[in-house]
């Protein structure tokens, strides 16, 4: 499989999923949101990085946190950000999307932050823009949501050492979930000595082995000895189709409450995507309590996006060097 | 006219001829194979030495797309690919629009397919009326304007009372009925559920889709007694059901597509959409015993399941294209490259291609005879060619083959005596 998000130097042209990156890339993306974490710090939180760079948030499904971070990102770097919020019933067809997209082309855009409900949408983007934008995946159906994996990694690493050394859980629907592929992904590429999911068959991919992963469906054995919990949200629409009975038998097997949060090594981070549902995947105590790192997610989310976009944009520089 | 076709190999699967001799043709009917009868004067000459001489090719299901879609493509092109493929006979399934439940649309595709005059062109009607799987057609009826055959196309019947009528209708009348099995609750989602699926995100298809679909038909082409073949098997496990119901003496018969023989999960890559086929591509092992099938004989019919569509169709995010392969003129390379790849003698891919699928027909084709019509498919068996889509005659470009050696190319194909390819 050719990795089209990689120029010929191995640099970041685009952002689309974390599976077949190397870890010192990986590493240097930390790397370099550590430097700008200390931005936020400062009276000016800007930099002149990418001044005179036009940056678009091309949402095709609704978000608020996503968005407003990769907006605040892009402002940050001194960039100029436009949002488009598009509904995907007037984009059903893929010739409409392209039409979209060449419209947007034709303004001069340098880079496309994609939100899409379909799995696939960020690399078929890649697949067709002009060779001087970059996108970057802000989420693409059930299939990677590469930003979101990176600053989870990012948050890992402030808490704790030694990426081999971990036992991460991840607990929740790993179906549907964009963000478990790509924190899986993530996770195996940095070495974490062992990856379980825990969640019922219902929320699990059929062919869970094909990840790379432990499979639990009893959330206290899953808990067992591991350093790292994500929970994921529980989309409401789940009941529908008999994924679940319940959100409250949800709760009663798979949310994170005090007790269970016992069962996990006593220094274990407890780490969640947001939205939360208190009371759904995760009990009000456990989210606001002193494991909890959820906030700090959302705060390295701003640094991470920094990172990528001035590493994808910083390429683009390349490429036209070579032109 | 009188046509010979000296000096080829030809191949004869129905009674396993296979040798070097001549055939001389007289207007549209072959009137001798080896000597030349006495007072034959060639007026035209076919040399083909090096090259093999087959019956023509006997197609079960295609896509036209006419009447309907014939901004995608018509009867007229997609014939004129046919011949170019070899295929001198096949089948249009009864999702046209307007769907094939009246005589009218039949008579209106024979019309026109006969304007064309490059191959036969049957048609198979709808089993239920606009195939909603509520109300049986006029089975009689049409049957009587030239159906050969009912199926509901690609929408299974979700009601198992209305299926069974409308096997014991057709079983009643002596009629045939073509499958596609689909559990219609199981069968959401744009690939195979597997690996590539899990990892994808896609979602996916179980094979319990189509397992549990031909395991409830089965039991009632048990029960009805009715003559019935299954289309496009996907699964290893489908095979396996298929071959206990022969073994247990029901009078089923299954096909398999050129691409499933060939493509598995894993040909999705990133997304690629020309691989969205539905049923969807499935696992290596399941292709294998595919394959495995087809030696044994359980499967008896190598098919194109012809899908033209238009570029645009193809251009989105995987789950949002049009699933569907354009597979008229690969049906013959890709069947000759499993003889290449040593898993199938030349005399069985010839056979799945020309009488046996005749045979599941039941019709005069698919076979070099004295008193049969001249169908032939002249092929060069050492062609060395690349795939190149964009080239194809059908107006569907849509083939996951793009730059596939192929190492056989029809060189020509006669029907009804007559050239209609070369």
């Amino acid at each position: 499989m050719t990795n089209n998000q990689l120029t010929e130097n191995g640099h970041l042209r685009h952002f689309l999923t974390i599976e077949g990156l190397k870890r010192p890339l990986l590493t240097e993306i930390m790397d370099r949101a550590e430097q700008f974490s200390s931005i936020s710090h400062q009276q000016v939180k800007k930099v002149p990085l990418l001044r005179g760079k036009t940056i678009v948030n091309l949402f095709f499904e609704n978000s608020t946190r996503t968005r407003t971070t990769f907006e605040l990102a892009a402002k940050r770097l001194s960039a100029d950000v436009i949002n488009l919020n598009i509904s995907t019933s007037a984009t059903s067809k893929g010739e409409s999307l392209l039409d979209t997209l060449h419209n947007l082309e034709a303004m001069h855009s340098d880079m496309f932050v994609v939100r899409h409900a379909q799995s696939g949408a960020a690399e078929f983007i890649a697949q067709h823009v002009a060779p001087h934008v970059s996108v970057i995946n802000a989420g693409d159906g059930c299939h990677a949501h590469p930003t979101q994996a990176m600053l989870d990694m990012f948050t890992i690493r402030r808490h704790k050492q030694h990426f081999p050394d971990l036992c991460v859980a991840i607990v929740g629907d790993i179906l549907h979930s964009r963000v478990a592929r790509s924190q899986i992904q993530a996770l195996a590429i940095l070495g974490v000595g062992e990856i379980r999911i825990i969640g019922p068959q219902t929320l699990l991919p059929a062919h869970s082995d094909a990840l790379g992963v432990h499979v639990y469906h009893d959330m206290e054995a899953g808990l067992k000895n591991v350093d790292v919990i994500i929970t994921l949200r529980l989309q409401q629409e789940r009941m529908q189709g008999a994924l679940l009975p319940s959100a409250r038998e949800y709760f009663q097997c798979y949310g994170l409450t005090d007790d269970k949060l016992k069962i996990a090594k006593p220094d274990a981070i407890v780490m969640h995507p947001g939205p939360i549902n208190r009371g759904v995947e995760i009990a009000s105590s456990v989210a606001d309590g002193p494991q909890s790192v959820i906030l700090e997610q959302v705060t390295h989310g701003i640094a991470i996006r920094m990172a990528v976009m001035s590493m994808a944009l910083g390429s683009q520089a390349e490429l036209e060097g070579q032109l | 006219m009188n046509t010979q076709i000296i000096n080829g190999r030809v191949i004869n699967p129905a009674n396993q001829l296979d040798a070097q001799v001549d055939v001389f043709i007289r207007d549209d009917i072959i009137i001798a194979i080896g000597e030349q009868p006495v007072d034959f004067v060639a007026d035209n000459t076919i040399d083909a030495t090096g090259l093999i001489v087959c019956p023509g090719l006997v197609d079960l299901n295609a896509r036209l797309r006419e009447p309907g879609q014939e901004h995608t493509a018509t009867i007229e092109t997609e014939t004129r690919a046919a011949v170019a493929g070899g295929i001198t006979s096949l089948c249009i399934p009864p999702d046209t629009d307007p769907v094939i439940d009246t005589a009218a649309v039949v008579e209106l595709i024979e019309d026109r397919a006969k304007k064309s005059a490059r191959a036969m062109v049957y048609t198979v009607g709808a089993l239920t009326q606009k195939l909603q799987g509520d109300l049986l057609t006029e089975m009689a009826a049409l049957t009587a304007a030239g159906c050969i055959g009912f199926s509901n196309g690609l929408s299974p019947i979700k009601n198992s009372l209305i299926l069974r009528r409308a096997m014991e209708y057709a079983a009643s009348l002596n009629l045939k009925i073509f499958i596609n099995a689909a559990d219609p609750w199981l069968y959401q989602g744009c690939a195979h559920e597997g690996a590539v699926s899990a990892r994808l995100g896609l979602d996916g298809i179980p094979e319990t889709a189509e397992t549990i679909a031909i395991s409830r038909d089965l039991l009632l082409i048990e029960q009805t007694g009715v003559n019935a073949h299954f289309h496009n098997l996907s699964c290893g496990k489908s095979v396996e059901l298929i071959k206990q119901a022969q073994q247990q003496g029901l009078n089923v018969t299954a096909d398999v597509s050129a691409h499933h023989l060939h493509l598995s999960e894993h040909d999705i890559g990133n997304y690629d959409s020309l691989s969205h086929v539905m049923p969807p591509l499935r696992s290596i092992r399941d292709r294998e015993q595919l394959q495995q099938g087809l030696r044994d004989g359980v499967i008896s019919a190598i098919s194109s399941h012809h899908q033209p569509l238009d570029n645009d169709a193809k251009l989105g995010p995987f789950a949002d294209t049009t699933p569907g392969i354009s597979g008229l003129e690969t049906l013959l390379p890709l069947t000759m490259k499993l003889v290449e790849d040593d898993e199938l003698s030349l005399s069985q891919a010839i056979a799945s291609l020309t009488n046996q699928p005749a045979a599941i027909l039941g019709i005069e084709a698919g076979q070099l005879k004295v008193g049969a019509q001249a169908d032939i498919c002249i092929i060069d068996p050492n062609a060395h060619n690349e795939c190149q889509p964009a080239q194809f005659i059908s107006a569907g470009k849509n083939s996951p083959f793009a730059n596939w050696l192929f190492n056989s190319q029809v060189r020509h194909t006669l029907f009804k005596g007559n050239s209609v390819f070369s």
